[in-house]
């Protein structure tokens, strides 16, 4: 069955703004470059030659009336979606056709409702019901059921027996679910009516769409789908509910040891609705509703998903710390808004973590939410020829990226300063070996050097100003050894003198 | 040779079970005689001063660790383990010395390790004392420069028992620091040596060295070495080994100042 709700967007904003009469004449608008433009009008702005698609300047000029409101294409899906969710009562899957359509797979479902006709008579009366205008169809493929909603007669119905090409026939060649450029070419090739297109040699077609793939802009493709000569997997629709607990209080409370009272309920609660589920938690969502209408939320996120409520209320107590209850918290939500399965397992985590210690993920959990999420990563390798540009930072418990094979034969410091420090070096020659230096107050004679081991730079990530780098693996006489390098050659014509930099610390 | 010299005293069956058992209270037992590389590993908590412009820390507590895993593999046969790390840096440390860097660790721990970045010294210990608590580690390494107020005898005291309690060992690294009062059953002074010549280079550093000073430890006599790793600087063996002894009487101030020791101590 496939659903056309005409005027969504309109149909959503008199929901909305709950005005009865379509007395003023209404345009939803979308900004666009070239000024705002309107995307859906109602029957009274319709009436008095506002179109779709027009701009509102000119519309203004025909209906100096005309009422703006901004359109909200993200509402509309929104509610397109949830009206899938609800369209399920007619077949068990639904699918998006958006922006303003449904499908519903009513195979065998029909007969619950004493035969087709009358589905399609309880589908719209409860379309109806909602404020909804909508057109129906029934078909035995997708694409015959769009194209008798979008173009056909309201609540038609193709029989499996009917032959579809004797019914489809006159519906227009946009019935396909075409692009627009594919239909201006249709209609100078003459091909206005599905049946002109199945008329014509079905090679000659062929030979003139070879290379379009995809199926919008394939009208033979379209039309196969149409047919149910090829199948057309629709993307079903399947509502996912996040747990959810909740306390309303009797008195709103206005202090920190009664809101950790709360807390640890909400999550022993929390912990016994996902255990029911075989679920963990991954991340948390902790609503606060205050007595003056103001809403208080704190987002919490695991490292790994758990199910254990002493954990999360004390990972959570770090994130109660500056809230204001101001005249008092009334009522109190905690949804899993991320789960993950998990399968039982043991359950006292505070008593096992004294005697056996804790497990990676609860020590994760437990820096990353005290010093935030940045403070704890690992390194990981990119392929890159800049040292500091050839390690990034990760959270620790990501699977690793692949890795090519490192060069066995460069030498790399132990540590790596995050910005590379200026150094004042003596040398002999402008290229040669550096003699000495001096580093943060202090002078370094260069006992031993290796190098110059030279890193040009990476000119499909920097500027062409950038220069390139002779790296030099350094001890002083006390044995201090260091990596330096100098940045630029003389005479490069990319700056003045070539400047040293300090960057690593070997062990 | 140097390697022999370590082998011979390194032996792990000769060195009986001795100093600190892992509880609360550790007795302090017989002075076991002088330290050499491949002892001392059942003490959980170790502090490493060093300077704060070079990596002679970080490096000496790397080599310390892979000699320790190397030493338990050895014993116990295990296959390799391949617990991550955790390398606990707080931000004046890492102002000063940067950031651990993936391709310049060594081979087998340079894939396992879980970096710390804290804020202050407080949040830097809490950092170390939570991956001490976890099971998970192989071990913990802590860098905190300077005498920040947060680290006194108190935390450094939880450290241990967290440390023997869990059996995680802590390398903590002072960068910069004065030596004041620890609980740490090892402490150590560690600066840059130079380095023998490698093997193709004449000119170039060698394999690192270090003068490594034992100047308080609870089982074993203070003592002063010149620790090393390797041959050549690109492979990492685990194994540690003291090139020369450096008993040389000039060994400063006979008594120490009173920074390390409570002046009152009966």
């Amino acid at each position: 069955m496939a659903i056309w709700c005409m005027d969504l967007a309109i149909d959503r904003w008199r929901l909305v703004s709950e005005e009865s009469a379509d007395a003023d004449p209404v345009v939803l608008i979308t900004e666009t470059a070239r000024g705002p433009r309107i995307d859906a009008a109602n029957r009274a702005a319709q009436g008095s030659g506002a179109r779709a698609g027009m701009l509102l300047a000119d519309a203004r000029a025909l209906c100096p009336a005309l009422v703006v409101q901004p359109s909200d294409p993200a509402g509309d899906l929104a509610m397109l979606e949830a009206l899938a969710l609800w369209a399920q009562r007619w077949g068990p899957w639904s699918a998006l056709d958006p922006p303003d359509g449904l499908l519903v797979d009513t195979a065998g479902v029909a007969h619950l409702y004493g035969g087709e006709t009358a589905l399609l008579a309880d589908a719209a009366r409860r379309f109806a019901r909602r404020g909804l205008g909508v057109r129906l169809a029934l078909a035995p493929t997708a694409g015959a059921a769009w194209a008798l909603a979008h173009h056909g007669r309201d609540r038609s119905i193709l029989d499996l027996h009917d032959e579809p090409m004797a019914r489809l026939a006159d519906l227009p060649a946009a019935a396909l679910r075409l692009d627009d450029d594919v239909l201006v070419l249709l209609r100078r090739l003459g091909l206005k009516r599905l049946g002109d297109l199945h008329g014509v040699d079905r090679a000659a077609l062929a030979r003139r769409f070879r290379n379009r793939r995809s199926a919008a802009a394939n009208p033979l493709l379209r039309l196969d789908q149409l047919l149910g000569l090829v199948p057309e997997p629709a993307l079903p629709v399947i509502g996912v509910s996040a747990p959810m607990v909740e306390r309303r209080l009797m008195e709103p409370i206005r202090h920190r040891a009664l809101l950790d009272r709360v807390v640890a309920d909400l999550a022993a609660d929390m912990v016994r609705v996902l255990e029911g589920l075989g679920q963990g938690a991954r991340r948390l969502e902790l609503g606060l509703w205050k007595l003056d209408g103001e809403v208080v939320v704190r987002r919490l996120e695991l490292a790994a998903a758990t199910r254990d409520a002493s954990h999360i209320v004390r990972l959570m107590a770090g994130k109660l710390d500056d809230i204001d209850a101001g005249l008092g918290i009334e009522l109190m939500r905690l949804r899993v808004s991320w789960s993950e399965p998990l399968a039982l397992a043991q359950a006292d985590f505070e008593e096992a973590a004294e005697r056996h210690g804790t497990s990676l993920a609860a020590c994760i959990d437990r820096l990353s939410a005290r010093l935030g999420e940045a403070a704890v990563c690992r390194p990981v390798p990119y392929a890159s020829h800049v040292p500091e540009r050839a390690q990034r930072w990760r959270p620790p418990l990501e699977p690793p990226p692949a890795e090519q094979g490192a060069l066995a034969f460069h030498a790399r410091p132990l540590k790596l300063l995050d910005l590379p420090e200026s150094i004042a070096v003596l040398y002999a020659t402008p290229d040669g070996l550096p003699r000495r230096f001096r580093w943060r107050g202090n002078v370094h004679e260069i006992a031993r050097a290796e190098g110059p081991e030279r890193i040009a730079p990476e000119w499909w990530r920097e500027k062409s100003t950038a220069r390139l780098r002779d790296y030099y693996r350094i001890e002083d006489d006390t044995g201090r050894r260091y990596w330096i390098y100098r940045a630029g050659i003389a005479g490069d014509g990319r700056g003045g003198a070539p400047e040293w930099f300090l960057q690593g610390l070997c062990g | 040779m140097a390697s022999t010299h370590a082998s011979s005293s390194a032996d792990p069956a000769a060195t009986p079970a001795h100093g600190l058992v892992p509880g609360l209270l550790a007795r302090v037992g017989p002075i076991e005689g002088r330290w050499s590389p491949g002892q001392g590993f059942d003490c959980r908590h170790t502090e490493i001063f060093a300077a704060a412009g070079e990596a002679s820390g970080a490096g000496l507590a790397l080599a310390f660790a892979l000699n320790r895993a190397g030493q338990s593999q050895a014993s116990q046969a295990a296959d390799e383990d391949q617990r991550p790390w955790l390398w606990v840096q707080d931000k004046a440390a890492r102002r000063l010395g940067g950031r651990p860097y993936r391709a310049g660790l060594p081979q087998a721990l340079r894939h396992r390790l879980v970096h710390v970045s804290a804020e202050s010294p407080e949040d830097a210990l809490f950092a170390l004392e939570e991956g001490l608590r976890c099971r998970d580690l192989a071990f913990v390494v802590g860098e905190i420069a300077g005498n920040p107020r947060a680290l006194d005898f108190t935390a450094s005291r939880r450290l241990s028992l967290a440390a023997e309690k869990h059996g995680v060992p802590l390398w903590l690294i002072r960068l910069g620091a004065r030596r004041d009062l620890g609980s740490a059953r090892m402490r150590w002074e560690a600066r840059a040596a130079p380095s023998p010549p490698p093997r193709w280079n004449g000119h170039a550093p060698g394999p690192p060295r270090w003068h490594a000073d034992l100047f308080r430890a609870h089982t074993f006599q203070p003592g002063r070495w010149i620790l090393g790793t390797g041959k050549s600087p690109t492979d990492d063996p685990t194994t540690l080994f003291a090139e020369a002894t450096s008993t040389s009487p000039d060994h400063g101030d006979l008594v120490h100042g009173p920074g390390d020791r409570p002046v009152a101590a009966g």
